[in-house]
């Protein structure tokens, strides 16, 4: 039996001790948030945080969470009390299909928790491991820095005739 | 007081708030009780007959369900255009990832062990691995020819317009494969309920879905459901292949008597599922010596692989767009969409208009070399205008932006100054790198080509229920694009009241009507439009009813009741009708391909390492005429994200093809770009009103997709001299021209 926590939350995975992460999460724990993009580390779009950073559940066997802290965009906010980041995410256009979404939040907010730099260059450099193939990055970027100055609304998109 | 107009507001995504949270459920998400787990196996060989199929004995198959062709109740084909595609081979064999039978066990893990258990035996036949090899006809693999489809355009005299001419200039390029990678890979559920067959899953277009299982399973629409599931992505990948999962997942499902869920994962996609069609395009351009285009003669060739699919659509949009958004008294446009024994290319944004488009554009540089006239005034010199004559004898009417998006882009990026900046920058060897900036004009039809929305015969609706919600129904599916929020904008609009009283309604087919597919840059301009006149003819019933629309929701909710009288809800729908000034002849392919253009320039601003031949773009600027932005915001992510993605196409993504199929299938090795590869984008929209698109709009999802390859290729070129005629632009090309001459 392994004890961990998850979202703040004591739980116990009985099982392969090498069960991904991922599915122990999405299978076990019913916490799809976290999703598969390619099982193999490339994309992110499993990404959770085992202690506060992040890591591709999908590499991960749960026995290694042992213990430790794991946290998944669960944990970030609700759709009636959306955290800053996410509402931040929602107002700058930082998600369209979403399914990149829940990795790119929780490796922005490590980003943002562990004292990372809210320039352009260090978000992006924090991001490099989360694949997303809808927004060309431009509208996730502003949205984390937007975040991290807790500024409010997004700059108007150009147009010569409105 | 009327509502405050929601269109050309960034009205926030409607499905946002699931989606930021994890609550959004993609199939592979869904809890479906009591699911097996189906896999497929496939043929692994590129062509062959099956002689014999061979189970492990030693496998508990009593715990699986199998299906092979015989289990197929209706037509063993995927039915799409034309009907030679099987869902599962039975006989021979066209391509490696070809699925021969279907497998569904209780546990995942033991159905891919049950799939590694049996064992194919094939004839072996001679495969036919490339476009040339298909050209050649050594071997037959489709009639005679090979070839699935051609098209002619002809517009002019093309040996008067040679005649003419001071310079003619020859040029071939060359484009690959790409593959969507999408980050949710295929994933599709079915089970059956009260005689309903219900399949759900990740995809662009429920109604081929619905017309592809009624040909399979021989069963009459009202006992076939498809609903979408939120999609995590589709880029046209989406657009066709649904349709194979879900005849898969039924088959298994009915076998079975039990739900059935089939996941892909990311090698089984990317290996399986459809591809941009490669392509190799010939251009013979005759010019005077001031620059102006007096005969365009091109040539089109594009490996459809496998079956026919939707490469003759793909193909036409290609041969619609080869002569770029130019005008020239006397062209030829001959094409060819051929088979080859590799998987099926199918949809990608753009559609076939990428290909020729790279072509087009890139042969601007040739030409300015030959004429000693820079690509931009040959551009500005011969780009369309109101009053051009298409190829195909169109006449631009209204709404042509090309010109004012490519003078925005010359001025936001410096272009005239950088190229002079860095022609001094990389004449000094002291420097690190190359630099270079290079430009690209593209139009982009909006909607189905020709008669394609004639046929379509699209319908969407509006309806009110009793207890006052407005719902709109439409079989568009929200893939990431923003389908859902503009919807509701749009009916918001054309009803004069907030968005936040307009629902959309899921697609589901037994609930919304056939909008038609998803695709073609169709939803905002075509389905929009039907979604707004559906919707006035809701606003006219509520004038009449009130005397006036609701200003409150309980006002609303009091015209309901009294609209509504016993029914649970009013439903009005509309159905396409084509603008009469729109005339189109398929037999000899002229009139007006499309009703309007959307067009685009772009600038890539981009610097190449001396020593290791690595590119960084520094900066891309880009003006694009969509005609009214419903919702700036989400039109920019359209447009930044298409354009990411075509400056992964230009740079980056290669699938390497082996014994007909793609060897690099991961995501390891198939490169795409991530947030340090993709630049900052300088983007501006540019609004010249469509007045048959509602509200001003014309399409937006493909045109982006379109411009940045010539214009990467073309920076590359001003950094290093030399043309390369093909991508990606890899380091290793642009090494191996650099050991080459400079261009003459
Ligand atoms: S699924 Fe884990 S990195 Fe892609
Ligand atoms: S929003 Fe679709 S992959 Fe990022």
């Amino acid at each position: 039996m392994i004890k961990l926590r998850v979202n703040g939350k004591p739980r116990m995975f009985r099982g392969a001790p090498f069960k991904r992460l991922l599915d122990v999460l999405r299978e076990d724990f019913r916490l799809t948030g976290a999703k598969e993009g390619c099982g193999e580390g490339e994309c992110g779009a499993c990404t959770v945080l085992l202690d506060g950073e992040p890591v591709n559940a999908c590499l991960i066997p749960v026995c290694q969470a042992a213990g430790r802290r794991v946290e998944t965009v669960e944990a970030l906010g609700t759709p009636e009390k959306l955290s800053k980041l996410q509402a931040s995410f929602l107002e700058r256009g930082g998600a369209q299909c979403g399914i990149c979404t829940p990795g790119m939040l929780v490796a922005a907010r490590a980003h943002l928790a562990s004292g990372g730099r809210p320039d352009d260059a260090s978000v992006r450099e924090a991001l490099a491991g989360n694949l997303c193939r809808c927004t060309g990055y431009q509208h996730i970027v502003e949205s984390v820095l937007a975040a991290a100055k807790g500024a409010k609304k997004p700059a108007k998109a150009k147009r010569p005739r409105a | 007081m009327a509502a405050m107009a929601s269109v050309g507001t960034s009205a926030l995504r409607r499905e946002g708030p699931e989606k930021l949270t994890g609550r959004a459920l993609y199939l592979d998400d869904l809890d479906v009780p009591g699911a097996w787990h189906g896999v497929t196996v496939r043929a692994g060989v590129p062509r062959g007959r099956i002689k014999s199929v061979s189970f492990d004995p030693s496998f508990p198959w009593k715990e699986c369900v199998v299906v092979t062709a015989k289990d197929i109740p209706g037509k063993n084909v995927v039915t799409l255009i034309e009907p030679d595609q099987p869902l599962l081979a039975d006989g021979e064999v066209r391509h490696r990832e070809e699925p021969i039978l279907l497998i569904a066990h209780p546990d995942r893990a033991k159905a891919y062990e049950a799939r590694s258990r049996v064992t194919v035996e094939y004839e072996p036949l001679p495969p036919v691995l490339s476009l040339e090899d298909s050209l050649s006809v050594k071997e037959k693999i489709f009639k005679d020819d090979n070839v699935f489809k051609s098209f002619l355009i002809e517009k002019g005299d093309l040996k008067g317009g040679f005649a003419l001419a001071d310079f003619v200039v020859e040029g071939e390029y060359r484009v690959p494969h790409q593959e969507q990678a999408y980050i949710e890979n295929n994933a599709m559920a079915a089970w059956e309920k009260d005689g309903v067959l219900t399949v759900t899953g990740s995809l662009q277009c429920p109604y081929y879905v619905v017309k592809a299982l009624k040909v399979l399973l021989g069963r009459d629409e009202s006992k076939v459901r498809v609903i979408q599931t939120v999609t995590g992505g589709g880029f046209g990948g989406k657009e066709e292949y649904p349709s194979m999962i879900a005849g898969h997942a039924a088959l298994l499902a009915l076998k079975a008597k039990r739900p059935v869920k089939i996941v892909y994962d990311r090698h089984e996609d990317m290996a399986a599922t459809t591809k941009r069609h490669p392509a190799v395009v010939r251009h013979r351009t005759g010019l005077t010596k001031d620059g102006r285009l007096v005969a365009q003669d091109v040539d089109v060739v594009m490996d459809g692989g496998a079956y026919a699919t939707l490469s003759a659509v793909v193909l036409s949009r290609g041969t619609l767009h080869a002569t770029g958004p130019y005008e020239c008294p006397n062209v030829r446009v001959r094409a060819r969409a051929v088979a080859t024994n590799t998987p099926p290319n199918g949809a990608f944004r753009g559609f076939g208009a990428p290909q020729t488009l790279f072509a087009a554009e890139l042969h601007w540089e040739r030409i300015s070399r030959a004429l000693g006239l820079d690509a931009l005034t040959l551009r500005r010199r011969n780009l369309y205008r109101e009053g051009s004559v298409t190829a195909t004898g169109q006449v631009l009417r209204e709404s042509i932006g090309a010109s004012e998006c490519l003078d925005l882009v010359v001025k936001r990026s410096d272009y005239e100054k950088k190229r002079k900046d860095y022609d001094l920058w990389n004449a000094d060897p002291a420097k690190p790198t190359w630099r270079g900036i290079g430009l690209s004009v593209c139009h982009h039809g909006a909607g189905f080509t020709g008669s394609g929305e004639v046929y379509l015969a699209s319908r969407a609706a509006v309806a009110l229920t009793r207890d006052g919600r407005i719902l709109v129904l439409a079989a568009s599916t929200e893939i990431g694009q923003g389908t859902n929020t503009i919807f509701a904008q749009m009916a918001a609009d054309a009803l004069g009241v907030p968005s936040d009283w307009v629902e959309v309604e899921t697609p589901d087919t037994h609930k919304v009507p056939d909008s038609g597919p998803t695709v073609a840059s169709r939803t905002t301009m075509v389905v929009g439009g039907l979604v707004r006149r559906a919707a006035l003819e809701l606003k006219a019933a509520l004038d009449a009813e009130g005397g006036r629309v609701p200003k409150t929701r309980a006002d609303l909710k009091k015209s309901a009741a009294a609209l509504c009288g016993r029914e649970p809800l009013r439903r009005f729908e509309v159905r396409y009708e084509k603008p009469p000034e729109i005339v189109w002849d398929e037999g000899t392919y002229r009139g007006d391909a499309y009703g309007v253009y959307s067009y685009a320039a772009f600038a890539a601003d981009l610097e190449i390492d001396r020593a290791t031949g690595e590119v960084r773009v520094r900066k891309a600027t880009t003006a694009q005429d969509i005609g009214r932005a419903v919702n700036p915001r989400l039109a920019e992510g359209q447009i930044i994200g298409g354009c990411a993605q075509g400056l992964g196409w230009a740079l980056l993504e290669e699938p390497v093809y082996k014994d007909g199929v793609m060897a690099n299938a991961q995501l390891t090795n198939y490169v795409i770009p991530t947030s340090l590869d993709a630049p900052p984008f300088d983007v501006t929209i540019v609004e010249r009103p469509y007045s048959r698109g509602p509200f001003g709009a014309k399409g937006v999802g493909e045109l982006p997709m379109d411009v940045p390859a010539p214009a990467v290729a073309a920076a590359v070129r001003h950094a290093t001299g030399r043309l390369i005629a093909t991508i990606p632009q890899t380091p290793e090309r642009i090494l191996a021209a650099l050991a080459g001459p400079e261009d003459a």
